[in-house]
């Protein structure tokens, strides 16, 4: 049985199909066969994260409309295996995406797959809550900042209520915290939430702490997933990430500044 | 901290603030979310039954529930009537 996990924020621009790429990528390097899902309808971003923006011929719209099957569409990723990527349609369209379509096209993964990856747009529009509506587990990735904390929360509501799960009675839709874009150097300062303070507002568990680093925007630079990335804080931070998805337990890293030296920490910098 | 920062550390900690008015806010929002599913339908018909006498726009009325300790529950309802309808 495949496992639907949705990535989604409600606010954009936290790192949403960074984290979906790297993931999917995570997940299909511990040797399961996994999809990535773009639902953001119109503005397709996930195939240049994952450097296959040149081999997208067919879209997930395509596949609702019966123009293409998922075999043509289905992009195979070049550097792992087990790994596919779903495109999103450029369509202005912002209705094409039917709950019936979309459920006819998991129902047709589910089959193939061990992981599904719902990279969900920004926004409580129609495209985010179909990203979120048949999912088995969500992850909410969340930046240490007010306006991000806040619309996880309502992001978190929606989980609990618009899903196929809430719907039908089910056991509820499992939450993890993903908090991106970590400075533990400002948190030291008083300058940014602490880990601590967004799980104590948001209350759902911890799953992974992803530094800000450099690495993620050379890893978008070149179309590569920052989890390919080993050597980097950010590779290393998603790859503990997967193992906690998939129930090990690992401890934290990368939560406190790096200790300095003598001389250093009288003098700064 | 180093020892430049020691004589300037009387910055405010806005982290703190930060926490703070996100417990609030999201407090407040919960509350709401958790309200009765007949609010919006309570919201229609009010404003159904003051149309019939005066000709408001649907966006001049507000319907809130609010709950205040265990036992209390307000309903609060704020209409603005144009000015030309007093």
């Amino acid at each position: 049985m495949a496992k639907i996990i949705v990535v989604t924020s409600g606010k954009g621009g936290v790192g949403k199909t960074t984290s979906s790429a790297a993931i999917g990528t995570g997940l299909a390097l511990a040797g399961h066969k996994t999809v990535i899902v773009d639902f953001d309808i119109g503005l397709r971003n996930l195939d240049l994260i994952m450097g296959c923006e040149r081999r997208v011929v067919y879209d997930f719209v395509n596949v609702i409309n019966g123009e293409a099957n998922l075999k043509q569409t289905l992009i195979k990723d070049k550097r792992t295996d087990n790994l596919f990527i779903l495109p999103a349609s450029q369509t202005r369209d912002k209705d094409a995406l039917t709950r019936e379509g979309v459920e006819k096209v998991l129902n047709e993964l589910a089959k193939d797959f061990d992981f599904i990856i719902c990279d969900s747009p920004a926004g409580i529009e129609s495209g985010a809550m179909m990203a979120l509506y048949f999912a088995d587990e969500a992850v909410v990735v969340t930046n240490p900042e007010v306006s991000s904390v806040r619309d996880s929360d309502r992001i978190l509501g929606m989980l609990s209520s618009k899903s196929r799960r809430a719907e039908q009675g089910l056991e509820g839709i499992k939450e993890h915290l993903l908090l991106t874009r970590y400075n533990p150097e400002r948190v030291e300062k008083g300058e940014m939430l602490s880990v601590e303070d967004v799980k104590e507002i948001l209350a759902i568990e911890l799953v992974g702490v992803i530094p800000e680093s450099q690495a993620v925007l050379n890893a978008s630079n070149s179309g590569q997933p920052v989890i390919l990335d080993k050597d980097s804080d950010a590779g290393q931070a998603y790859l503990d990430t997967i193992k906690r998805l998939l129930g090990e337990q690992v401890p934290f890293r990368f939560l406190t500044v790096e200790k300095k030296g003598f001389i250093k920490r009288i003098f700064g910098g | 901290m180093s020892l430049l920062d020691y004589f300037r550390s009387t910055k405010k900690n806005t982290a703190n603030t930060a926490k703070e008015r996100l417990q609030i806010i999201v407090a407040h929002e919960r509350k709401r979310r958790n309200g009765p599913d007949y609010l919006p339908q309570l919201e229609r018909d009010i404003l159904e039954v003051i149309r019939k006498y005066v000709d408001i726009p649907a966006d001049q009325i507000a319907v809130s529930l609010e709950q205040r300790g265990d036992q209390i529950s307000v309903l609060e309802l704020n209409v603005t009537f144009p000015d030309d309808k007093r």
